[in-house]
């Protein structure tokens, strides 16, 4: 065998090049998240992680459970389209113990924030001058946000 | 701590049971939600947004995010006739607490932007992290791996529509999730559940009896700079060309 013929050191190298290879998968093994390259290049247990994040706001279904009557008359108005929390705020935790009181509401922050009068909004919106609207009585004194026409022979 | 066999062989079972979670890894997934079945992406109709706010505030509220940083965020183009080029966009802290009042201008138009992650197809964001801590999910949205993400920011440079930001304590990359957690249980997203107009609608485009197909046949929809080719899957109806 004059081909292997001191070649005993080239023998120990390349061992030592095995062995390295072996450490390399076994610390990959433990290294590598187990679902990583499941449906890519990424950590597949992310997508249930983020999935799993927790809900703040309810969502409009869940309130018209309990609240079908108020469903009723926000349907005949102008504010059908107005999900609940678009005013009333994130829920969740209403909605899961109904013994948690939602905060009170202010009108005169919320509708103003929709309906004080700016050349940017579109021009079909209803917009008011907070200031020459009511000179300061509360908005639902007139209207109520529900259905916010006024209802006895006023403008709508 | 003494555990003698008899105690160690009672304990044997709950242990498998307790390991098989950690195997498994990922918390609740909603069990009816196949990934493969949707295609998910927004629509933004410019003519119904009024600048209120609400999204960005329902944004903060849902996602924790923080102070001074921005999921989404409204701005307000002032275009005029003679600099079409040129607009006015202001967005004072997102259009969190809305706009100031605008003057009647004769000679100009107004109109509100709201802005999100585009989720896009093809996203650049992707494309540069070193690390797979940012990808597309099976039903197209772009998500990131907090825990394994180092906080490079490649990814912060490489969105065109500047849609990420260094978390300020986390210090990872932080981003729209198209309300991932509430799209996968059948939810809308924060920011639709809280407009007030309609103008932004979640869309699925792998549902077909989703509207979103109708309306995108029927109007003047289009994407934020689609000369990018980043595949944007959020849809603008009615946007001006002055919009960046």
């Amino acid at each position: 065998m004059s081909l292997f013929k001191d070649a005993g050191h080239l023998f120990r190298f390349a061992f030592l090049f095995v062995v390295a290879f072996f450490v390399f998968l076994v610390v990959r093994h433990f290294v590598v998240p187990k679902t990583f390259g499941e449906y890519g290049h990424y950590r597949a247990a992310a997508i249930g992680e983020i999935a799993a994040h927790p809900i703040h706001f309810a969502g409009h279904e869940t309130c018209e459970t309990c609240h079908a009557d108020i469903l009723d008359v926000k349907k005949a108005g102008k504010h059908a389209g107005v999900n609940c929390e678009a005013c009333h705020g994130p829920l969740a935790n209403h909605a899961n113990d109904p013994s948690i009181a939602p905060p009170k509401l202010d009108t005169a922050v919320l509708c103003i924030r929709c309906h004080a009068v700016s050349a940017a909004k579109p021009k079909g919106f209803p917009q008011i001058d907070p200031a020459q609207h009511s000179g300061g009585v509360p908005c639902e004194t007139c209207h109520q946000p529900h259905s916010p026409a006024i209802q006895t022979g006023g403008a709508k | 701590m003494n555990v003698d066999r008899r105690h160690f062989l009672i304990m044997l079972p709950a242990a498998a049971i307790a390991w098989k979670y950690v195997l498994a890894g990922t918390p609740e997934e909603s069990p009816n939600y196949k990934m493969s079945d949707h295609w998910w992406s927004m629509l933004i109709d410019i003519p119904k947004c009024i600048g209120c706010g609400n999204c960005v505030r329902a944004c903060a509220l849902e996602n924790d995010v923080p102070e001074g940083h921005f999921r989404t965020w409204v701005e307000r183009y002032h275009v005029t006739d003679w600099d079409m080029v040129n607009p006015e966009v202001i967005s004072p802290d997102g259009g969190k607490e809305g706009f100031p009042a605008a003057q009647v201008d004769d000679n100009g138009k107004y109109f509100f932007v709201p802005k999100l992650c585009n989720h896009c197809a093809d996203s650049p964001c992707t494309q540069v992290c070193p690390v797979g801590a940012t990808f597309i999910s099976p039903d197209g949205v772009v998500l990131i791996d907090q825990t394994y993400c180092l906080g490079c920011a490649y990814c912060v440079q490489a969105c065109p529509y500047g849609c990420r930001y260094i978390h300020p304590e986390k210090k990872v990359a932080d981003k729209c999730t198209l309300c991932y957690h509430r799209i996968t249980k059948g939810l809308t997203t924060a920011c639709c559940e809280a407009c007030p107009t309609g103008a932004r609608q979640l869309a699925d485009l792998k549902d077909p009896n989703d509207p979103i197909h109708a309306f995108l046949r029927t109007h003047n929809v289009q994407v934020l700079k689609p000369q990018m080719a980043t595949g944007a899957k959020v849809f603008y109806n009615e946007l001006d060309g002055s919009v960046r």
